[in-house]
């Protein structure tokens, strides 16, 4: 199959899974228990105008079918209404705290890989001395860290105790010396994890390229074994790193709803924690269609890219 | 899907037959690979394996299917006890099983009669009396892990606590295995629009991160009247969000199983799909989801913390290891780092603990496929 059928095809595919999850999205508000209205204005009581007025405009008077595509047509063009808690509009809500997010997030998916792919490189190399073990149980250890407490415990330490970094965000922009050292914390909770992932997806990819005949003819030929593993080895080991992007970016979305929680980051996971206990429901609703989308989106780029790194993968 | 190496694939029949010292130096490879397993190669199932001249997987699956249906969890069973790090994680599952659930005594009470069915208490105090010691108070003899700020005592509260975070990790995984594994046996058995409608719906569901997903299907479930406290809430939700990694992981296993002899063999027999799938299909295509639901009960117990920790799990005053740490933000600045660091650090143990113990039984199970699970880990 061409590379242009095989992109084809996953595109196809892509379409379904899209519908399926703004289909999903949208029936949240009406899956909650009693009338639509009551969960959009949170269960508070309100006038009959309001209500009219809110059934009017989420055109909860007309059949579910109409109701979906009208919610669709005003998602496409990010019409997601006012925040019935807040007064807020939406959709400028999250526009402004999406860079926050994709800021702690990207700093996060760096040091993961800064910190993994050394790691798994090291590990592989030396599998079976300690090395090797070392870098397994340092691994785990992080697999296994709550984020959350790791988080509490940097607080505690370097803001609480030591005062090295602040205990809530500077009032500066984004891009600024003070923004951008207050992350440090936030970036090492948020990647502790996902770097000991990258690190075992690593080595374990890099011990199954190096039993390749490949290997052996190259250290045959005479060649440096720094250049059969950094030249030979590790661009191969690195596909099935590229696979995993966007269960990496599902699991540092997961991250950021807790940790932009501790360190007061004004992202979308505070957002959402905070708009499920003020049952924000529009809020909740549009936050989690952005998330699902990206990540449709982040998969579909992946398997398109490895592709065309792979000429072999066309199924 | 993805895989780029056929032939390690599950399956796969290599005739070799004459390089047998090169069949057993890749198998010593495989398993000196996973470093503390120590003696694997001494294992003689090994040497015979490869002195038949097939793949190892595809041995050890066609005996089970037909010779020695025992053979193979025994094989696995030998392997694991080897493994120094997953039994030290075994030994700490139990010990604190046994904590929690020897934490206070336990009785059943109708109208009339009381039965105590645990009389044992190790945990001092009641983990809900208020006021046994000082608020806030640091760790001391009679109150080893310190106080909270209602005067609890810290230590019983963490060892009741496990029975929360223990049950909710084997709960859910046994309620999503209950869900996904027929689900995906069927899917992949069957294949045509049954598959595409239960993997459409998996994909689906796949979109959205395990967390964010399970945050989302709390405030459904609250009101739902069966579920009432929140205990099944957490637990229920996190079924929900569980079930399709294990649907997606059996169904690519069923792919490859049923096209063994075996499976023809029953059909040609006129075995009912049923009992095909139930007898031949799922035994053989069961061992990765073993592996990953072992793995995932430490992935449930994390999410099930920070569910409690964002204050959405169970009700903010109970013993759970994350609904006590909830309260960790304001007490660390207030300097009262013992609330935090406890019920974290038994979280941290336990999770720990289970991944020992997941890359013991892949080891042991699958010696061959190093490092697959990883990409699971992620769910």
């Amino acid at each position: 199959m061409s590379l242009g059928r095989y992109v084809g095809r996953r595109l196809a595919i892509t379409v379904p899974v899209l519908v399926g999850v703004t289909a999903l999205t949208f029936s949240f508000v009406h899956l909650l228990p009693g009338d639509a209205v009551d969960a959009i204005v949170g269960f508070r009581d309100v006038s009959a105008e309001t209500e009219a007025a809110i059934r009017a405009e989420y055109h909860l008077d007309q059949p579910v079918w109409d109701q979906y595509l009208l919610w669709l047509r005003d998602a496409i063009t990010l019409e997601f209404g006012e925040s019935p808690v807040t007064g807020r509009d939406v959709s400028a809500t999250i526009g402004r705290r999406l860079p926050a997010t994709l800021a702690l997030g990207g700093a996060a998916w760096l040091l993961a890989l800064a910190i993994g792919i050394p790691a798994g490189i090291v590990t592989a190399v030396s599998a079976g001395k300690p090395a090797d073990e070392v870098g397994r149980l340092a691994a785990l250890a992080g697999i296994a860290t709550p984020n959350f407490w790791l988080g509490l415990i940097l607080l505690f330490v370097f803001s609480v105790r030591l005062g090295w970094f602040r205990v809530l965000p500077p009032d500066a922009p984004l891009v600024s010396l003070a923004t951008v050292k207050f992350l440090v914390l936030p970036t090492i909770t948020l990647g502790t994890a996902a770097a000991a992932l990258v690190m075992r997806l690593l080595r374990s990819s890099m011990r199954r390229e190096l039993d390749a005949p490949y290997v052996t003819a190259a250290r045959a030929r005479g060649l440096p074994e720094r250049t059969v593993i950094l030249k030979h080895v590790l661009r191969n080991a690195f596909l099935p790193i590229v696979t995993v992007a966007g269960l990496q970016l599902a699991f540092l979305v997961d991250g950021a709803v807790v940790v932009e929680g501790i360190f007061s980051w004004p992202g979308m996971g505070r957002l959402l924690v905070r708009s499920i206990l003020r049952r924000d429901y529009p809020v909740i609703q549009a936050i989690v269609l952005v998330i699902g989308i990206a990540i449709v989106l982040a998969n579909l780029l992946v398997d398109i890219i490895y592709a065309i790194l792979d000429p072999r993968i066309r199924y | 899907m993805t895989d780029r190496q056929p032939t390690t694939d599950r399956g796969r029949i290599r005739i070799v037959g004459f390089d047998d010292a090169a069949e057993q130096k890749r198998d010593s490879d495989a398993s000196s690979d996973t470093a503390d397993a120590a003696g694997t190669t001494a294992d003689p199932s090994i040497a015979s394996r490869g002195a038949t001249g097939i793949d190892p997987t595809t041995a050890s699956t066609s005996a089970s299917a037909f010779a020695q249906p025992g053979r193979r969890l025994e094989n696995a069973w030998r392997r694991f006890r080897r493994n120094r790090s997953a039994m030290t994680g075994l030994a700490v599952i139990i010990v604190m099983a046994v904590l929690a659930v020897l934490a206070r005594p336990i009785t059943v009470s109708t109208a009339e009669v009381t039965i105590t069915l645990q009389p044992f208490s190790l945990a001092p105090d009641d983990p809900t009396a208020m006021f046994v010691g000082p608020p806030n108070a640091p760790p001391s003899l009679a109150h080893p892990f310190g106080t909270d700020w209602a005067g609890r005592d810290q230590f019983s509260r963490v060892l009741v606590g496990g029975r929360y975070t223990l049950s909710i990790g084997l709960v859910a995984v046994a309620l999503a295995l209950c869900v996904g594994v027929p689900l995906g046996a069927i899917a992949g058995y069957f294949g045509g629009w049954i598959d595409e409608a239960i993997m459409r719906v998996v994909d689906v569901l796949y979109a959205f991160p395990f967390l964010v997903l399970a945050i989302a299907i709390v405030p459904i479930l609250e009101p739902v009247p069966i579920l009432g406290s929140g205990y099944w809430t957490v637990v229920v939700a996190l079924a929900v969000t569980g079930w399709v990694g294990y649907a997606r992981l059996i169904r690519g296993e069923v792919l490859s199983v049923r096209e063994r002899e075996y499976v023809t063999a029953a059909r040609a027999l006129g075995v009912p799909d049923r009992t095909i799938i139930q007898r031949h299909v799922v035994p053989n295509a069961i061992a990765p989801v073993v592996v990953q639901a072992t793995l995932n009960v430490g992935t449930v117990v994390l999410t099930a913390a920070a569910l409690g920790f964002l204050g959405l799990g169970l009700e903010p005053g109970s013993a759970e290891w994350g609904a006590m740490l909830a309260q960790g933000r304001s007490s660390l600045l207030r300097g009262d780092w013992h609330m935090t660091v406890f019920p974290g650090l038994a979280i941290f143990l336990f999770v720990l603990a289970i991944n020992l113990v997941g890359d013991g039984i892949n080891d042991a199970l699958e010696p061959d496929r190093d490092g697959r699970d990883d990409r699971r880990r992620m769910r």
